[in-house]
């Protein structure tokens, strides 16, 4: 299948930046692409705070955020749609990332954490620690994070051990979480079908991934925690170009490929964790962004930072749809899947037709 | 012209088949018969209320009279445990059918009704149906799963052999995954707005062959019965086609027919047992593969064996939702994703699905 993202023959030969002992190759479209989607992230940021039930105008957003805002404003604005547009923030981030590494490392496009299943083992625990908590542990800060994180990063081992033969195989890794994914939703149906309706009304609000109501508890909790993890993720980082040739080649380039790999692919499931501890499994981000950003940035495999960027930009503006555009306050989790799921196959065609014979 | 069948299939024949290969093929086929039907007593016997072979066969076919205890034993027998197990030996059958037939046209070991996103097409147009119009009887209801079953199959099948990819496992395992979390959105969509299609909902995913009335039964039965008829039709041409279509229209096979056929009666046996039962995964996809470990790759033998090996399994799975978690029961469609899903990752580690 050669939806694989190692492709290096189209990629052109670049000067190289040397500061003291560290060096870098310098790609002006890149920075400037990067550049430009942070930009934009921001500008959709503070269009999604402006607009709500009454909208105050974007000037008056961007100097509340920085502390000259009028006090109505500063209300409004960092007490309630503040915290909301911060998880999206730090989820779409931290899916963008999650997903660029496991499609990196397993080197194919469709390797995101939904796919392998780590969201469907973090949403089984969830819903388990919700529906026999009489719905009590939605409300607070602790439980419910903690179990998807516990939940994401259980199946994510998992799957990696039912995958391991003599190494990781993309495809043997693909095919073994979309059977995890099986049981841990048949587990999650049957939580629901024995749970009070009440509950199952709001697990299934949850399920779906929801920005709803989120407070700065939850902005705080899972702003420390994703910060963390891409500063690991971005210094181990520096090794994981050269797998992209291959194993063996990362071997005679001296990285230590098994070790950059686990720690890597460790980072991936818990960031996914993360996401779905703050807003529930809201599908697709994780897949879609790497590979829009890697085709937007004309990298051979998908920018970490970029992919983060983009996954914000991907989540913010989905929500925005789903507050303005769709009925009854529909969580963002419908308009990713709307999105994503046409993209899926969109790429799976593509991947066909381009397919050499 | 078996020998040439047995050496092109998916897997090579096994080795050292000494005896007569028809002769033990028969006698597999009868001793699953005799399987299912034990199964089917055991599923009479099995419950809540455990009762006694004798018990059973006083109430399926005694005169209660008076006796308060028989006329209970009656109704328990003639409302609840005769109405599941037909079901779940039909909805099986179809299944275990389906699942080999799918595998035959498609040549592709990981084909499945759940995998290919039938199962979500169905769930989404029945909560499609309840919540617009307020439809709340199964027998109203599925007409609407077997639609859905029937478009999003298509879809997610078509979708996957477009350009030169198809056939290949992981473009239909993912085109299904696409399909089905964007179905399951959209559904949750349509679920979150009114709590009685979330109801319907969440008791009609699990999947279950429990509390389904006769009518229902009857109209699933139907088209199970019509799909069962074109399934035996196609078996001959089946197994020329998987000689390749060139071979196979050098034999004269009308391909566009044969397969037609194939497609029309996985739609039907799928889709009815969707309807009637809710979505089952992994069934089809987990008989058709054991069917073809005893039978080796002539679909004349696999496709029947893989029908009644579907009646068993599903037969067991309900036996066992009802034992594993007493008092409450755990649907057989929970049960056999259980099952299936291990069963199929064993499957990918030993190396059985291979990337094309």
């Amino acid at each position: 299948m050669s939806t694989t993202t190692t492709d290096t023959s189209t990629e052109k030969m670049h000067a190289g930046v040397r500061v003291g002992g560290w060096s870098w190759v310098w790609r002006p479209w890149l920075v400037l692409a990067t550049a430009g989607l942070a930009v934009a992230t921001f500008l959709v940021f503070c269009i999604s705070i402006a607009i709500g039930d009454f909208t105050i105008d974007l000037p008056a957003v961007i100097r509340t955020i920085f502390g000259q805002g009028e006090r109505v404003d500063e209300f409004v604005i960092m007490d309630l749609r503040m915290p909301r547009a911060l998880v999206g923030l730090i989820v779409g981030v931290a899916l963008g990332i999650s997903g660029a590494l496991t499609q990196s490392i397993a080197r194919n496009a469709l390797a995101s954490p939904d796919v392998l299943g780590i969201t469907a083992g973090a949403s089984a625990t969830a819903i388990f620690v919700v529906t026999t908590s009489g719905g009590a542990v939605l409300g607070s800060s602790l439980g419910l994070p903690v179990a998807a994180l516990a939940g994401g990063l259980g199946t994510g081992l998992l799957v990696y051990f039912l995958a391991w033969q003599k190494g990781i195989d993309g495809f043997r890794l693909i095919l073994i979480g979309v059977s995890v994914s099986a049981v841990m939703t048949a587990l999650t149906t049957w939580l629901l079908v024995l749970a009070d309706i009440r509950d199952v009304a709001r697990a299934q609000a949850w399920l779906v991934g929801s920005l709803d109501s989120r407070s700065w508890t939850e902005v705080w909790t899972s702003l420390w925690v994703t910060i963390a993890l891409v500063v690991v993720v971005l210094a181990v980082s520096f090794h994981l170009r050269p797998m992209h040739f291959g194993d063996d080649v990362a071997a005679g380039l001296g990285v230590r490929y098994s070790v950059v790999r686990a720690v890597l692919l460790l980072c991936a499931v818990l960031l996914a964790g993360v996401a779905v501890s703050a807003a529930g499994p809201v599908p697709f981000v994780a897949l879609v962004a790497p590979q829009i950003t890697m085709r937007l940035m004309r990298t051979p495999v998908p920018p970490l930072v970029g992919s983060g960027l983009f996954g914000a930009l991907l989540l913010i503006s989905s929500d925005l749809i789903a507050r303005q555009v769709l009925p009854n306050d529909l969580p963002v989790g419908i308009v990713t899947a709307m999105i994503g799921g046409p993209f899926l196959v969109y790429l799976l065609v593509r991947a066909n037709v381009k397919r050499p014979a | 012209m078996s020998i040439v069948v047995e050496q092109r299939g998916l897997d090579p024949a096994p080795a050292g088949a000494v005896v007569d290969p028809r002769r033990r093929r028969l006698l597999g086929l009868v001793l699953l018969v005799v399987l299912l039907a034990a199964a089917a007593v055991l599923s009479l016997v099995v419950g809540a209320r455990a009762l006694s072979p004798a018990e059973v066969w006083q109430g399926m076919f005694g005169d209660p009279g008076t006796d308060q205890r028989l006329t209970e034993i009656a109704l328990i027998i003639h409302t609840s445990r005769i109405p599941r197990t037909v079901l779940a030996v039909v909805a099986g059958l179809a299944l275990g059918i389906a699942g080999a037939l799918i595998q035959g046209h498609t040549r592709n070991p990981i084909a499945d009704t759940g995998l290919l996103g039938v199962n979500a097409g169905a769930s989404f147009a029945v909560v499609l149906a309840v919540y617009l119009f307020g439809l709340g009887n199964p027998l109203q209801y599925m007409w609407f799963a077997f639609l859905g079953a029937a478009a999003s199959g298509v879809v997610v099948f078509g979708l996957s052999s477009l350009g030169r990819g198809a056939g290949n496992p992981l473009t239909l395992a993912l085109a299904g995954q696409g399909v089905t979390i964007f179905l399951a959105a959209m559904t949750t969509a349509v679920a979150l707005q009114d709590k009685a299609s979330l109801d319907v909902l969440r008791f009609w995913n699990a999947g279950s062959v429990q509390g389904v009335g006769w009518n229902v039964i009857a109209v699933a039965a139907g088209f199970v019965g019509i799909g069962l008829l074109l399934a035996l039709v196609n078996l001959p041409t089946l197994n020329l086609l998987n000689l390749g279509d060139d071979v196979a229209r050098g034999l004269g096979v009308n391909i566009v027919t044969g397969r037609t056929v194939g497609v029309v009666a996985i739609t039907l046996l799928a889709g009815a047992a969707t309807a009637a039962c809710g979505p089952i995964a992994f069934l089809g996809l987990m008989v058709a593969h054991i069917a073809r470990w005893i039978t080796g790759p002539d679909y004349r033998f696999l496709v029947p064996f893989a029908g009644l090996l579907g009646g068993i399994v599903l037969l067991l799975a309900d036996i066992a939702g009802r034992l594993v978690v007493r008092p409450a029961e755990l649907q057989a469609g929970i049960v056999v994703a259980l099952l299936g899903a291990p069963f199929f990752a064993a499957l990918v580690w030993l190396g059985k699905f291979r990337q094309a």
